[in-house]
C-alpha cells in the first residue's frame, strides 16, 4: 500500500468516526427536543478540530513508521488524488449552494451549518472512497 | 464513459529477461512506487508516454516491444 492510499484510508476513517461521533452528540442530546434547539456549536468545532488534529497526527505516524522508499509520491498517486478531490468537490458545491438557499429562505441556523457540515464530511468521504477504490481497481480511462 | 484500458504490456517477461529485475528495483530506476509497477503490469494503469519510454529504456528494448495496443477492430470511426 503506498504512502497515498494510506492517508486516503486515514481520511476515511477519521472523518466517517468525526461524523458518526458529532451525529451521536447531537441525537443524544435532543432528548425529544427539536433539532434546532439542541446546543450544536461546541460539538461541531471539537469534532472539526479533532479531526483534524487526529489526521495530523496519525500521518505524522505513519511517515515515522514506514521506510522512506514507500513515501515516494509519483504520477499514479498524483492522479489518484486529483480524480478523488474532483469527485468529492461537487459536494462542497451542492453544500454552499443548498446553504445560500436556506439563509435566503430565513431557515435556522442550525440547519443551515449542519448541511454545511454533512457535505463537508461527504466531499470528504466521497473523494476518500474513490481514491481508495481506484487504488484496488483500474485506474478509469474516458 | 469509464473504460478498461486496452493498452497490454510483457513488462513482467521483459524484466525476467533482464536478469529476474524484481518490480522494487525497476520502479525504483524510473523513479515510481512499486505498486504503481504491479498496477501496469496488471493492465490496471496505463503510464504516461514518457513513463513508458522510462520502462523501455530500463529494460533495454523498443517502446513497443514492451507496451502493445490492439489493432482496430473495436475502433470507433
Amino acid at each position: 500500500m503506498t504512502h497515498q492510499e494510506k492517508r486516503a484510508w486515514v481520511m476515511l476513517v477519521v472523518s466517517v468516526a468525526a461524523y458518526a461521533a458529532y451525529a451521536v452528540t447531537i441525537l443524544s442530546r435532543a432528548d425529544g427536543r427539536p433539532l434546532p434547539d439542541v446546543p450544536y456549536t461546541a460539538p461541531l468545532l471539537w469534532t472539526v478540530g479533532a479531526a483534524i488534529l487526529a489526521t495530523i497526527l496519525v500521518e505524522i505516524a505513519l511517515g515515522v513508521v514506514s521506510p522512506r522508499s514507500s513515501r515516494l509520491t509519483d504520477a499514479r498517486d498524483r492522479q489518484i488524488g486529483r480524480l478523488g478531490d474532483y469527485t468529492g468537490q461537487s459536494f462542497v458545491g451542492i453544500g454552499a449552494v443548498a446553504a445560500m438557499l436556506m439563509a435566503m429562505a430565513g431557515w435556522d441556523r442550525f440547519w443551515i451549518a449542519n448541511v454545511i457540515y454533512v457535505c463537508f464530511f461527504l466531499s470528504t468521504m466521497l473523494g476518500s472512497v474513490t481514491k481508495v477504490i481506484v487504488y484496488r481497481r483500474t485506474f478509469p480511462q474516458w | 464513459m469509464v473504460k478498461p484500458t486496452r493498452v497490454t504490456n510483457s513488462i513482467r517477461a521483459q524484466r525476467l529477461a533482464n536478469g529476474e529485475m524484481t518490480q522494487a528495483d525497476l520502479a525504483e530506476r524510473i523513479g515510481v512506487t512499486r505498486q504503481t509497477i504491479i498496477a501496469i503490469e496488471q493492465g490496471r494503469y496505463s503510464p504516461s508516454l514518457e513513463m513508458a519510454f522510462r520502462i523501455a529504456r530500463v529494460l533495454r528494448v523498443p517502446l513497443d516491444d514492451v507496451f502493445h495496443y490492439p489493432d482496430a477492430p473495436e475502433e470507433e470511426t
